[in-house]
């Protein structure tokens, strides 16, 4: 898995649920649960690797230069906490300030994520804030010491559609004014033809295809993307989507070829066997695909 | 929260009545003639008929229940029947001694708890784990009598360093003249309370470490914590500030019921290190069947446990924000 993504570009990363997109985030952020490791590989953040730093520098790198938005904020809220101070302590923490101006910080922060009466709203506890509420506290949170790299992970998923729009507009407003690498991690194909630059779709823990956002719609190369895109609804009724068959692997059990071929519609006896490479059949668009590679 | 304590306070009417019948029909249960008692094997009896009578133990219960409440409603809990004193001057006079000893027992177990639970949790299945959790067993299996006596004979008499039974000045006292400059008084008092509270401690300890750990292995997986720790924040701080306070509300509960086990376990280590509470004044009045002070012993016993349960439940609608007290 490779990726790079430059400042005020947005990256983003499509699968299925369980092929890796999340677990390539927090590797980004070396929050990996335990048991979990980087086997081997680099993560640069300005030319820094932040995989061969200690932990205490990672600690000053996280939530300072590089943020995360997360899916769930429901859960990823300290309930026993106001939003404001939970804000707030990532102010104090990497910008030394003390109770007063950091909480106005978070208040800042809050208003700047359009939270209706950011003053109050500090005041209040997770479970008194609407699910919108809360994931804009949490955007918030990760924007207010204007990381460089901001990874947000499936950050609408949890909400209502109208909610939805709302947050990934404003994702992608805040961007603009900070001017900060966006890694927007997604199912959901539509939030990626809205918002996204580049496109990188995962399979079973690999990269299968990257690609600017409109080449990628255009003329999707990979089987997998293809099935992707076929099974978006396009509100035309009548006809039933088309779904890929089978599921994804396992990632304990890969088989030894490529690791879509049991569920795909070209596999020929060399996709069985062999790992495809990644390559460029266009400039800028790449694929690993024995069938549609170079 | 002031309207919900005022309810809950009027609650303990209520549920004091209960404890008042059912103490009182534990011991209408219970064999034994206290006039009889009262005046000895030799007595004639004319005589303890008599005294009977004068006692107005041939009422029917309902009637001898009814001017027991009465009595209570004034402050009267009735005469003691071998010393010659009013049961409540007798239980007053005790019960600073034993809530001393409770609360200090309360306070070390919490903290010995607490702290052993976030290590053996923070390095689940470490050394550090199994040696905490061995303590534990050891602590929840450990009869608390049995522990006393090996505290006694290890510290009071084989090493000398603390006074084997007694009690010291009231920690009140102590505590004022520590602070008027006079800390002898107080280190004296806590020397005696050492031994016993620790004894006490113990069990709850061990329960309160076992449940943190769980608790705090369960908080460390949640979502919050990772994004704690996304923030950058510090260890220390995402485990204080983040996971502990999150996994102590559970255990704050546990902590109020077991102060019920504590109050038991208290009658046995007062008698054993000769503090003078009221533990060791249950003991006293159960061998001399003297019935009315027994009653007011279990009466207290059950006030103050309700109270004690009262205090844990606005503190922990103190610390949870989400539980609304309406």
């Amino acid at each position: 898995m490779d990726l790079a993504v430059a400042a005020g570009e947005t990256l983003a990363i499509v699968g299925e649920s369980g092929c890796g997109k999340t677990m390539t985030a927090l590797a980004l952020m070396r929050l990996l649960p335990e048991g979990a490791e980087v086997a081997a590989g680099t993560v640069r953040l300005d030319g820094q690797d932040i995989l061969a730093l200690p932990e205490r520098a990672v600690e000053d790198l996280r939530g300072s230069r590089i943020a995360m938005v997360f899916q769930e904020p429901m859960t990823a809220l300290n309930p026993v906490m106001t939003v404001g101070a939970q804000i707030a302590e990532a102010v104090a923490r990497h910008r030394g300030l003390g109770g007063r101006p950091a909480w106005a910080e978070a208040v800042e922060a809050l208003r700047l994520v359009r939270m209706p009466d950011p003053a109050a709203r500090a005041r209040a506890y997770p479970h008194e804030l609407s699910g919108g509420m809360r994931q804009r506290a949490v955007i918030a949170m990760a924007l207010v010491n204007r990381p460089r790299v901001i990874l947000a992970d499936e950050p609408t998923t949890a909400l209502d559609v109208t909610i939805q729009a709302q947050i990934l507009a404003l994702i992608g407003t805040l961007q603009a004014e900070l001017g900060s690498a966006v890694v927007l991690i997604t199912h959901d194909l539509g939030v990626v033809a809205e918002t996204a630059d580049r496109v990188i779709v995962m399979y079973a823990g690999r990269k299968v295809e990257e690609a600017a956002v409109t080449g990628l719609f255009d003329a999707p190369l990979h089987p997998y993307t293809q099935g992707l895109m076929a099974a978006v609804p396009r509100g035309r009724g009548g006809a039933r989507l088309a779904d890929i068959p089978g599921t994804v692997p396992p990632l304990s059990a890969l088989p030894p070829g490529c690791a879509f071929a049991p569920r795909c519609p070209l596999a020929g006896p060399r996709c069985r066997t062999l790992r495809p490479p990644l390559t460029e059949p266009r400039p800028g668009h790449r694929v690993a695909c024995w069938e549609r590679g170079a | 929260m002031l309207a919900y304590t005022i309810r809950r306070l009027l609650l303990l009417v209520p549920m004091g009545a209960g404890m008042v019948v059912v103490t009182f029909g534990l011991l209408l249960l219970i064999p034994g003639d206290p006039a009889a008692l009262m005046l000895g094997q030799e007595a004639p009896a004319e005589a303890i008929a008599a005294l009977r009578r004068s006692l107005g133990l041939d009422d029917p219960w309902h009637l001898r229940l009814g001017r027991y409440f009465l009595a209570l409603v004034q402050g009267d809990m009735g005469m003691s029947l071998f010393q010659s004193q009013p049961v409540a001057t007798i239980i007053w006079g005790r019960l600073g001694a034993t809530v001393e000893l409770a609360v200090a027992a309360l306070l070390l177990a919490s903290a010995i708890g607490i702290s052993l639970g976030v290590v053996a949790a923070m390095r689940q299945g470490s050394w550090v784990d199994t040696l905490a959790m061995l303590f534990a067993q050891l602590g929840v299996s450990m009869p608390v009598y049995w522990l006393a006596l090996l505290l006694m004979l290890g510290f009071a008499v084989h090493l000398g360093w603390l006074p084997a039974v007694g009690r010291g000045a009231p920690m009140s006292e102590a505590l004022w003249a520590a602070l008027r400059g006079r800390p002898e008084m107080l280190v004296q008092s806590l020397s005696y309370l050492v031994l016993p509270a620790f004894a006490l401690a113990m069990n709850a300890a061990a329960v309160i470490s076992r449940l943190v750990r769980a608790s705090m292995l369960e908080v460390l997986r949640e979502d919050f914590v990772r994004t704690a720790r996304a923030k950058g924040l510090r260890r220390p701080r995402v485990v204080v500030r983040h996971a502990l306070r999150n996994a102590l509300l559970p255990v704050l509960s546990v902590i109020g019921l077991r102060f019920g086990a504590l109050l038991g376990g208290a009658v046995l280590t007062e008698s054993i290190f000769a503090w003078p509470g009221l533990g060791q004044l249950t003991i006293a009045a159960i061998s001399q069947r003297d019935l009315p002070l027994i009653q007011g012993i279990v009466l207290t016993f059950a006030i103050v446990f309700a109270l004690v349960n009262l205090v844990v439940d606005l503190l922990y609608a103190a610390v949870d924000p989400r539980v609304r007290l309406e």
